[in-house]
């Protein structure tokens, strides 16, 4: 049968197996193909809540979506074109986040009896046999049958051949969308450099799932994707929680601080911990404290004794730090703390993603405590931001709190990475020596910002606490005069931040017109490609998209106002929108979604029309 | 805690030295004056540079302590203090750092992390103020506070078994626990000297007065006329020895402790348990010597001294340590931003 070949601008994959089956592995190695080979990409990981779920359940399955192709890619994507199901409770758990006409490409294996029975299929339903999946393109394999032949020979338990079926997936889909193999070879090599028997199958079966693709005529049509019109550069895939990390190493490089992280496991945070715990050679000091309280309090202690101080957490650790964070206000020391969130409240859910600890963020804390606030837009746009939040802490003696969330944390990109020469360093308010007056702990600079006098230097022995302190001289103070005046102090410093971060840009559209569509932290694919569809379709529509949030750019307001109508897109019931009514008295409009999952671009693409009529 | 003694020049100031221009605001008459003073008097004795000394405190009238020393000082929140000295340790090992709390700071609200510090053994001093009360919310009853004890919380009496301070830290594995009081200045700063010398937390258990809420709570310990009874001062090496007339010991009998009378003709000083800091298990029995004078029970006097010494490894000492190792590997950060693949376009 002659050979097809068909042109592809963009395909989203999702590949969904039991949490056993290796589906992250096999989403991570052909994302990485995909890279090299100069396709843009957005990947999202889909991991069930419960470590190992009862093989074979609907809960067990674990999921990767990958999004790819030749032009910009801006979201993992809404509904995907291919589903690879391992089993019958995979098919089940995705299907209906398969495109019309769609292709699901099934390991038949994955739909014996047994597996049917614990996905709840009814007694005598097969889904791949009676006719429920007409209207997709169905391709069906018995992956476990092949690769046990593929390896019958290699003297390995059942258990260990069975390990490999992924691998078999993996050559299969290398195939089908002419994919070179040498990086993932490249990768077992080096994975099982110890377990040259191991290596051997998993390359066998990988060999195996490709020439399956060529020889049997399951599939007449194999597709090509070419390389995306990226700007020039070298690029390196990077997820979100692992561009906070390496973020934390360049700030901490740059500005001349050891980074001290004071840390407690949360989901979906715990990856900063771990990434950073492997670059003690830079300096980097990881504490895994008692508990969340004892994290920022260690964070207070590092951040006294004059190190880049920062916590790490999700929701309800943040909440367990507010009583310490309000005293980082009091205290005037920087340190970052950084919330990765969640779905809430309470435990919520731990592995969805939600937008909805924005005011938690701006106010939660007793008393009047304001402190910055700044958001990532996407996995890469957490080095730059953790960065940034690094250097207005560090500049104005304050702690700043880093959004992140779940899907970016875990999310993945290509990322035109910087060179180191490229970072602007900056310094801490270091004072190093007493003049021989009263050394005054809050004395102000122009950014309001106080000195940072750490112990061990010499006539600058001073004491801070929680108790409101006097105006300079830092001592107890239960003037009434003086506790407003502090107040408004403290809110003037945060505010003055303002004065030194970039004006608000408009991320696609003109300055100027009918709807101004705003967001913040990871609704930035969304609304990109949705802003960008009803362009192209005519509308009058812009994108702005926040990075700080307290303080906010100065000319917001300004840029609000040239605007007919204002939409806010939120994973969550509506905070930035509450902010902004509430900071600029526009009508402006919410579009909410509060599911654990990301906006697709069709919902807010439907709502610009909607507005747009 | 230890910090190695600096030059001459480094001791160079007085106990006057350590004041500070802040009025010192605790009641007349508490017990926290006079540990305040054997303080300021034993810290120029370290030789530690007056620089390098921080004092750390959480919530409570004892944590006021920090604004009255003329060194680095943090008046934090209520119970946080040990995580608070764990962070600064941790990257600043060279400091001396003192950690001054109460028995509500650190064994309720900071209950987890006192036993953490304790147990991660950072070389740090900890004074624990006890005063079986809670003093600066104005008299309810705290975690060490006798069952039965009446207060504005308990009318009718509390019913919450109390906390043994010293046996809890021997339970966190503290590797220094020592007991002194605020009226015994001599034993307070030999006790004060100890702690500074140990490398390692210092749990020094300091009972003190607050003669406002719960005045004369330890005043059999400190009166004349019950005080050699009531009081047993242990020294290594030394037998367990007390009474008016230095005339009534304590023997073990296999594991358990006998008060014996050395006048009776049938026991001398020969046959006394001799206190040995370094035995974990003799430690834990008389960390027990806990029972208030009840009639028909066997009473032991409450020791003082230091129940238990050990040479554990300080958890900053092996952050360092892995650092240190770990820096053989160069520093590139330009590597770390490039990672492990990259790909070219243009």
């Amino acid at each position: 049968m002659a050979e097809q070949q068909q042109v592809l601008e963009r395909v989203i994959i999702k590949f969904a197996g039991d949490s056993g089956d290796g589906m992250q592995l096999t989403g991570t190695q052909f994302t990485n193909t995909a890279a090299l080979l100069g396709n843009d990409l957005s990947t999202f990981p889909d991991f069930p809540a419960e470590i190992r779920a009862p093989q074979g359940t609907i809960p067990g399955v674990s999921g990767y979506q990958l999004h790819f192709g030749s032009v910009n890619i801006f979201t993992p994507g809404d509904a995907c074109d291919v589903l690879v199901v391992m089993n019958a409770a995979a098919l089940k758990a995705n299907l209906r986040n398969l495109q019309k006409g769609g292709t699901i490409i099934a390991n038949t294996d994955g739909f014996d009896p047994k597996n049917l029975r614990l996905a709840n299929y009814p007694d005598g339903v097969n889904p791949l046999h009676d006719g429920s999946l007409e209207g997709f393109r169905l391709i069906t394999m018995d992956v476990t049958k092949m690769t046990r032949a593929a390896l019958s020979d290699s003297g390995l338990g059942v258990k260990e051949i069975d390990r490999a079926k992924n691998m078999f997936v993996l050559g299969f889909l290398y195939w089908m969308y002419n994919r070179d193999m040498a990086h993932t070879e490249k990768f077992l090599v080096e994975k099982f450099s110890k377990k040259p028997e191991i290596l051997e199958a998993n390359m066998k079966v990988l060999k195996a799932g490709y020439n399956f693709g060529e020889t049997s005529e399951t599939v007449g049509v194999r597709y090509r994707v070419l390389p995306a019109p990226m700007p020039a550069g070298t690029y390196r895939n990077i997820m979100g929680n692992q561009a906070t990390a390496i973020g934390l190493v360049a700030a901490s490089q740059k500005c001349g601080l050891d980074l001290f992280l004071g840390s407690y496991p949360i989901t979906p945070a715990s990856d900063i911990l771990h990434e950073l715990s492997k670059y003690k050679n830079f300096g980097v000091h990881t504490y895994q404290a008692e508990d969340e309280i004892a994290a920022i309090c260690a964070v207070i202690g590092a951040a006294f004794g004059g190190k880049l101080a920062i916590t790490t957490s999700s929701g309800p650790g943040i909440a367990l730090k507010g009583e310490a964070m309000g005293l980082g206000i009091m205290l005037e020391l920087p340190m970052v703390i950084i919330n990765v969130q969640r779905g809430g409240p309470s435990t919520g859910l731990p592995t969805k993603t939600e937008q909805s600890d924005l005011f938690q963020a701006m106010y939660g804390r007793n008393g009047e405590a304001p402190m910055p606030v700044i958001a990532a837009k996407s996995p890469a746009d957490c080095f730059d931001t953790i960065y940034e939040a690094c250097r207005i802490a560090v500049e104005f003696m304050t702690p700043v709190m880093f959004l992140s969330d779940g899907y970016i944390a875990n999310g993945s990109e290509p990322w035109r990475f910087p060179q180191s020469g490229d970072l602007t360093a900056f310094k801490g308010n270091f004072i190093t020596e007493s003049n021989g007056d009263k050394f005054l702990p809050y004395k102000r600079d122009e950014k309001l910002s106080r000195p940072w006098a750490i112990p061990g230097t010499k006539g600058l022995e001073h004491r801070i606490g929680g108790l409101e302190k006097q105006h300079e001289t830092g001592n107890i103070s239960y003037d009434p005069e003086n506790h407003e005046f502090m107040v408004r102090m403290r809110e003037a410093k945060v505010a003055k931040v303002a004065d030194y971060i970039p004006t608000q840009t408009i991320d696609n559209g003109n300055e100027k017109g009918k709807l101004l569509v705003v967001g913040w932290g990871s609704t930035y694919g969304a609304i990109k490609a949705a802003v960008k569809e009803a362009r192209a379709k005519g509308l009058d529509v812009s994108h702005a998209h926040l990075r700080y949030i307290n303080p906010f750019p100065k000319n917001l307001g300004e840029l609000l106002y040239n605007f007919d109508k204002v939409l806010v897109p939120e994973m969550n019931t509506g905070q930035l929108n509450s902010i902004l009514r509430d900071k600029f008295m526009i009508p402006s409009i919410g579009l909410n979604k509060i599911k654990g999952l990301p906006f697709s671009t069709s919902e807010i693409l439907a709502k610009i029309e909607e507005l747009s009529k | 805690m230890s910090v190695a003694t600096n030059s001459s020049e480094a001791a160079a100031y007085t106990s006057k030295d350590l004041v500070t221009d802040q009025e010192v605001r605790w009641c007349p008459g508490c017990g926290d004056y006079s540990i305040l003073k054997q303080v300021q008097t034993v810290v120029p004795e370290l030789g530690i540079p007056r620089e390098d000394i921080v004092f750390i405190s959480g919530i409570g009238c004892s944590s006021r302590f920090p604004y009255y020393m003329e060194t680095f000082g943090m008046h934090s929140i209520h119970g946080r203090a040990a995580a608070i000295v764990s962070g600064l340790k941790s990257v600043r090992p060279e400091l001396s750092v003192w950690m001054v709390s109460g028995d509500g700071d650190s064994l309720s609200i900071g209950g987890n992390h006192f036993i953490h510090l304790l147990r991660r053994n950072f070389d740090v001093n900890l004074l624990l103020f006890n005063n079986e009360i809670y003093g600066l919310t104005k008299g309810q009853y705290s975690p060490t506070s006798e069952e039965g004890k009446v207060t504005k919380s308990t009318p009718m009496g509390s019913v919450d078994h109390p906390f043994n301070p010293i046996a809890l830290a021997l339970g966190a594995d503290g590797t220094f626990v020592a007991r002194s009081m605020d009226r015994d200045p001599v034993h307070l700063k030999e006790m004060l000297r100890r702690s500074n010398a140990h490398k390692g937390t210092s749990f020094l258990e300091i009972y003190q007065n607050c003669n406002v809420f719960n005045d004369g709570a330890f005043e059999v310990f400190t009166e004349k006329s019950s005080k050699k009874e009531e009081t047993l001062f242990v020294e290594h090496g030394k037998p367990l020895v007390f009474g008016q007339n230095s005339d009534k010991g304590v023997k073990l009998d296999g594991f358990k402790p006998v008060v014996v009378d050395l006048n009776d003709g049938q026991n001398s000083a020969n046959d006394l348990w001799i206190h040995d800091e370094r035995d974990r298990v003799k430690a834990g029995i008389l960390s027990r010597f806990f029972d208030r004078a009840q009639p028909g029970a066997t009473h032991f006097p409450r020791p003082f001294g230091v129940f238990y010494v050990e040479d554990r490894a300080c958890y900053e000492t092996g952050l360092k340590a892995q650092i240190e190792t770990a820096k053989s590997k160069k520093a590139d950060l330009d590597a770390l931003l490039k990672g492990r693949e990259t790909w070219v376009i243009g």
